[in-house]
């Protein structure tokens, strides 16, 4: 496994050569451990209520926006317009909110992401393991929970109230996930909150980490890009274009058989450049405020964040079909093993 | 009433049996497998299984693989 | 006495689960870009054998079905891809079975998504119940004797030890252990995963396997149809140079020390 000497090393070495000779390599990999597929999948909103304040987000808990909770028939309705797209992957989110989106609410949400989905991830406040098993045998097969930051003096800075707060619980997450019996697990940070070369190499220590007590479970990590959101008074830390896509590249190399996924923060120049380099699942038009796939004044939403590629889902299949991908909607479709 | 397929619930018609099920829902039902409940239903006995209300329904069939 | 002469071993047919077959390469059909491409890969190589798994039906996007481009005669080795335990691996063979195209399974369980690795531990239960229930077994296992041994008692028709991680086209990794499992087991040793290219194959026939399988290098070259016949090319030479290497015992008084056999001859 690489050491952190070595990946400051990468990050800071500037030569396009080296890069070029990194993309091969991830080129490469990818097409050995992924063939050419690439899947796909929306992120629904279900509420924004959340009781943590983290100040670089647009949905924390003391930020002056408009609040809203789906109601059943509003998730009906919003579902019904993304099957529509031919999407069979949902991740379904919602701010950290234990008393306005408690288990429950989730387990109904699932049940009725049964009707349109065939695959459903959440990315939603921690839970203890009795609830994820809850939600687990309600239908739900992934979990993304990101650590944000690795970091335990800036994630204090970042993190200011809310059951958030608590790093080691945040920590300790992907190990109850697994333990609930869910098989499919996102791990991620925020690049923008710390020094990048240092969380990525504990991403990686808590990946690897994973993978040898959780063999059988597979995982997938994210990078989002943190932006300035009009209004919080926060400035998270520019990553540029290129350690970007080093940090994809690398991870590619390092995890031959990990996910990696990517929204529709990115550009679409840039997102259709990355599918080459290590990729394996992105979303397509995606609505990140509650209730905006069927709202009839979207202006007036606040977004979790700003999208920056609008293609439709149509066309990112033409897209992917373009350059020779294999777009695939439904993941694997394993017959499930029978609950015990 | 509702059943759950290929772990979708779905709402069909009432006193459906699994034959013509498997013919409304799949393009050609010479490759499939049928397991109702998690009982395999042979292929000759598809007429005679009909659906209750909650069944779990995995219609199965080969792929390529290594 | 019989003059001493070094004579090639005689072919043996590839006889396995009452069927004999030409072809001792098996194709894999996961991967494959399009499926005219494993049609003409068939085709080209002349296998006798693939492999194929089961999945959910895709309801909505009505696909083609892959036994279509299978022809008719070809021998359907199902494998039990997705199962983690024995107990899994037997409802997939089950299922298998329903669909009527014969019991060929190949037992392929797995718990580990970073290697890939096969549990050799649960092969075994489940070669040992599926064999009772009547299936053609062929387990695909990491190389191990005493497991090897094992699947042996079990039922199973052949064995089928790993050459190097699935997909990672590293050729034969375990070749020692291949070799020791080809010299200790009397079953038809099978090679599996990691053959990436036509030469590795044509190794493992010269070490005396009976059969190779290969599947990412095909589905995944420029053009599957001529590797897929190289492949088969390949594995000819390595059997026949095989056939050429022993001496047959025949009638012979001591053939492991042929320098000083002349002092026994008559």
């Amino acid at each position: 496994m690489i050491t952190l000497t070595e990946l400051k090393s990468i990050l800071a070495d500037s030569r396009p050569r080296r890069l070029e000779e990194l993309a091969r390599e991830a080129y490469r990999v990818k097409l050995q451990y992924f063939g050419r597929t690439i899947s796909l999948y929306a992120p629904l909103y279900l509420s924004n209520y959340c009781s943590s304040h983290c100040t670089y987000c647009g949905f924390h808990s003391h930020h002056r926006i408009k609040r809203h909770k789906l109601s059943d028939e509003e998730i009906h309705r919003e579902m019904a317009h993304v099957a529509k797209t031919g999407i069979e992957n949902i991740l379904l989110l919602t701010g950290e909110s234990y008393q306005v989106t408690p288990v429950s609410y989730l387990k109904e949400a699932v049940g009725i992401a049964k009707n349109y989905f065939s695959s459903i991830s959440l990315e939603v406040h921690p839970m203890d393991v009795d609830e994820y098993r809850e939600l687990y045998l309600a239908g739900a097969d992934g979990v993304a929970v990101y650590q944000e930051t690795y970091d335990r003096k800036r994630y204090a800075e970042v993190h200011l109230s809310g059951q958030k707060r608590d790093f080691d619980y945040r920590f300790e997450t992907p190990e109850r996930i697994a333990k609930s019996g869910i098989r499919n697990i996102s791990l991620g940070i925020l690049l923008g909150l710390s020094d990048i070369a240092e969380d990525v190499f504990e991403l990686y220590s808590h990946l690897q980490g994973m993978e040898k007590h959780f063999p059988a479970v597979e995982y997938s990590v994210s990078f989002p890009r943190l932006r300035t959101i009009k209004g919080l008074g926060f400035e998270p830390s520019h990553t540029d274009d290129v350690t970007f896509v080093k940090l994809i590249c690398l991870t590619r190399i390092l995890f031959p058989r990990v996910g990696i996924n990517l929204s529709t923060r990115e550009s679409p120049k840039l997102r259709d450049h990355l599918l080459d380099l290590g990729v394996t699942k992105i979303s397509a038009a995606s609505q990140t405020a509650v209730g905006g796939y069927t709202s009839e004044e979207p202006d007036k939403l606040d977004p979790q964040f700003d999208v920056q590629d609008e293609r439709s889902v149509e066309e990112i299949i033409k897209m992917l079909k373009a350059k020779n991908y294999d777009p695939i909607l439904t993941d694997w479709r394993t017959i499930p093993a029978t609950f015990s | 009433m509702k059943i759950i397929m290929n772990g979708k619930i779905k709402s069909i018609k009432d006193k459906k049996n699994l034959k013509s099920l498997i013919a409304e829902f799949c393009r050609d039902s010479n490759h499939v497998i049928a397991e109702l409940n998690n009982v395999i239903i042979k292929r000759d006995h598809w007429d005679k299984a009909e659906l209750k209300s909650g069944d779990t329904l995995e219609l199965i069939n080969f792929v390529g693989g290594g | 006495m019989k003059t001493q002469q070094q004579t090639t071993l005689s072919e043996t047919p590839f006889v396995m689960g009452g069927k004999e077959f030409k072809s001792r390469f098996l194709l894999g059909t996961g991967k494959f870009k399009n499926k005219t491409d494993l049609a003409e890969s068939i085709l080209s190589s002349g296998t006798q054998i693939v492999t194929v798994a089961l999945r959910r039906i895709d309801l909505e996007r009505h696909e083609e079905n892959i036994l279509e481009y299978i022809p008719k005669e070809t021998t359907l080795l199902v494998n039990t891809s997705g199962a983690r335990n024995a107990d899994e691996a037997v409802r997939i063979a089950r299922l298998a079975k329903e669909a009527g195209y014969g019991n060929w399974i190949k037992i392929e369980v797995i718990n580990d998504s970073k290697y890939l690795l096969p549990d050799n531990a649960e092969t075994i239960k489940a070669a040992a119940m599926l064999s009772q229930e009547g299936f053609i077994v062929l387990p695909y296992m990491y190389p191990d004797l005493n497991v090897a041994r094992e699947l042996v008692k079990a039922g199973a028709v052949s064995i089928m030890p790993l050459g190097s991680l699935i997909g990672s086209n590293q050729g034969l990794k375990t070749k020692e252990f291949i070799q020791i499992l080809i010299n200790e087991i009397d079953l038809p040793i099978i090679v599996d995963a990691g053959v990436g290219r036509p030469s590795q194959a044509c190794e493992a026939m010269e070490m005396g396997a009976s059969a190779v399988l290969a599947n990412t290098a095909v589905a995944t070259a420029g053009n599957p149809a001529t590797i897929a016949k190289a492949f088969a090319r390949a594995i000819e030479a390595g059997r026949l140079a095989f056939l050429s290497k022993l001496p047959v015992e025949k009638n012979m008084a001591n053939p492991s020390s042929p320098l000083t056999g002349f002092l026994f001859e008559q």
